[in-house]
């Protein structure tokens, strides 16, 4: 039964985001804040990982294309593939689940016990629409942007990968990944990027916002909040994967 | 003018305050103790709009508080101001933006008129050169007065003060109970402590209710608090052994 109050709480939570801005003002400046935090500071673990995300697609697959009838230029193929489909969506989106997830939650569940929503709250401010919806709508337009940084990492990483190792030359791995490109899979990978994008900051915050106790509360709310958004990020994964390709 | 009339309120089967009723007046300082657990901060936070009461009425100046929904309470919301416990003060933010911040959230001021108002908060409150450091900078008795000063900036007409000595040395809590006690007298402001500190008792109780298992159990001021002959109120006020030593 517990799952239905916290369904239920969820989305009354969600309803309150959307009350009338105090000052509009503040809200733009909160958005680009956030903006800052959640997708600047995040550029560099994001590339870090998208290039040797991409540098191990492509020996991999060099690794196991063992029949000699497939051409070599298929490497490339499956890393830019790869990444555009899967890995930079899921897996940029899980890592931001830990990075920025965590931070949202323990930051929201630090101000909890601290009593300093409260103190929004009597000044008649509405708390939850000043402390997530602009973090929502910072992390839905700007983590777009950082897995259109990562598949382009990841699939400059690919090639770095097979020049270096001699597994695959430069020709071949630059056909691949001209070979047969669909638009739609950047958009279908859009569409997921948003998706995680609104669980990560949602839960994280809905996780931080009803904190109750002290320091130890707000680690378990943190991690309770990385949890359950990588594993609603998985599940989500499936449903629009089924939604949208089959 | 705060009246508190017949509130209840429980959590679960517990039942914290049952049928309170007072009138908190203003232009005093209005204090509300009690042991540790009788439901003196339950019944702040139900005053306050934090928790919704059971039953019973709130009213600000003959207005229903407690029937009122989020966006009817805004108006008088904005006539509060709250001192917290732990100051709660916004740690992202300076000394300065802390006091601005209802300013910038909820008047037109212009960024001049902020400003002014800001640098007369915290002259106010004896902290004219703070501006721009942030909460973790400063001391305790330092950040209660920043609390005090972002409790003012809206010119408030009613402030409530929860345990506003606690943590504090007792120099620096004579201290802020003065500032509160000025600050109310100055602005004519319904001043509501919740407090446990017999000093501030004895100072500032123009209008003390004594909480006991969540119901009200004597009232009156800091004369006749001493002489209750209540064995309740007397075990609370004579605790300490100073005290015990001053009534003898």
């Amino acid at each position: 039964m517990k799952i239905f109050f916290h369904l239920g709480r969820y989305w009354l939570f969600m309803a309150s985001l959307f009350g009338k801005p105090e000052k509009f003002s503040v809200y733009r400046r909160r958005v680009l804040e956030e903006m800052e935090s959640i997708g600047v500071s995040s550029l560099g673990i994001v590339s870090l990982i998208s290039v040797f995300m991409g540098a191990v697609i492509t020996i991999q697959t060099v690794y196991n294309l063992v029949n000699p009838l497939v051409p070599l230029y298929v490497v490339g193929l499956v890393a830019r593939d790869t990444m555009i489909i899967e890995f930079s969506p899921t897996i940029i989106m899980l890592v931001l689940a830990g990075k920025v997830g965590s931070s949202i939650a323990s930051e929201i569940g630090t101000m909890r016990v601290t009593e300093q929503i409260d103190a929004l709250e009597i000044m008649g401010i509405n708390s939850s629409g000043y402390l997530v919806f602009p973090k929502m709508i910072a992390a839905i337009f700007i983590a777009p942007f950082l897995v259109l940084i990562s598949m382009f990492v990841g699939i400059a990483g690919g090639w770095v990968a097979g020049e270096l190792s001699g597994v695959i030359p430069s020709t071949d791995y630059i056909k691949g990944i001209q070979y047969q490109f669909l638009p739609f899979n950047v958009t279908f990978a859009m569409i997921k990027t948003v998706v995680f994008a609104y669980l990560i900051t949602s839960i994280s915050s809905y996780q931080g916002f009803y904190t109750d106790g002290g320091a130890l509360e707000v680690g378990q709310s943190s991690t309770r909040a990385v949890v359950y958004s990588s594993v609603l990020i998985l599940i989500f994964d499936y449903i629009i994967t089924q939604l949208i390709l089959i | 003018m705060i009246e508190v009339k017949n509130v209840s309120k429980g959590f679960g089967e517990k039942q914290i305050l049952k049928n309170v009723s007072h009138r908190f007046e203003k232009g005093k300082v209005n204090l509300i103790i009690g042991g540790s657990g009788s439901g003196k901060t339950v019944l702040v936070k139900c005053m306050v709009g934090l928790f919704e009461v059971d039953s019973g009425r709130i009213e600000y100046d003959g207005r229903n508080f407690s029937e009122m929904n989020f966006k009817e309470r805004k108006p008088i919301r904005q006539e509060i101001g709250m001192l917290f416990q732990g100051s709660a003060l916004f740690d992202s933010m300076t000394v300065e933006q802390n006091v601005m911040f209802p300013l910038t959230m909820l008047s037109d001021l212009s960024q001049q008129e902020k400003t002014d108002r800001v640098n007369f908060c915290l002259q106010r409150v004896n902290l004219p050169s703070s501006h721009k450091l942030f909460p973790a900078e400063i001391s305790g008795g330092m950040k209660k007065r920043v609390a005090i000063a972002r409790a003012i900036a809206m010119n408030p007409k009613y402030l409530f003060c929860d345990e506003p000595n606690s943590g504090l040395d007792p120099k620096t809590s004579i201290v802020i109970d003065e500032l509160i006690m000025e600050i109310t007298e100055e602005f004519q402001m319904t001043t509501i402590i919740n407090t446990h500190d017999m000093n501030s008792v004895i100072t500032m109780g123009d209008n003390i209710l004594f909480i006991h298992k969540g119901e009200k159990w004597w009232s009156g001021n800091e004369q006749e608090i001493l002489k209750s002959g209540n064995p309740e109120v007397d075990e609370f006020i004579f605790a300490s052994k100073i005290m015990q030593h001053l009534r003898k």
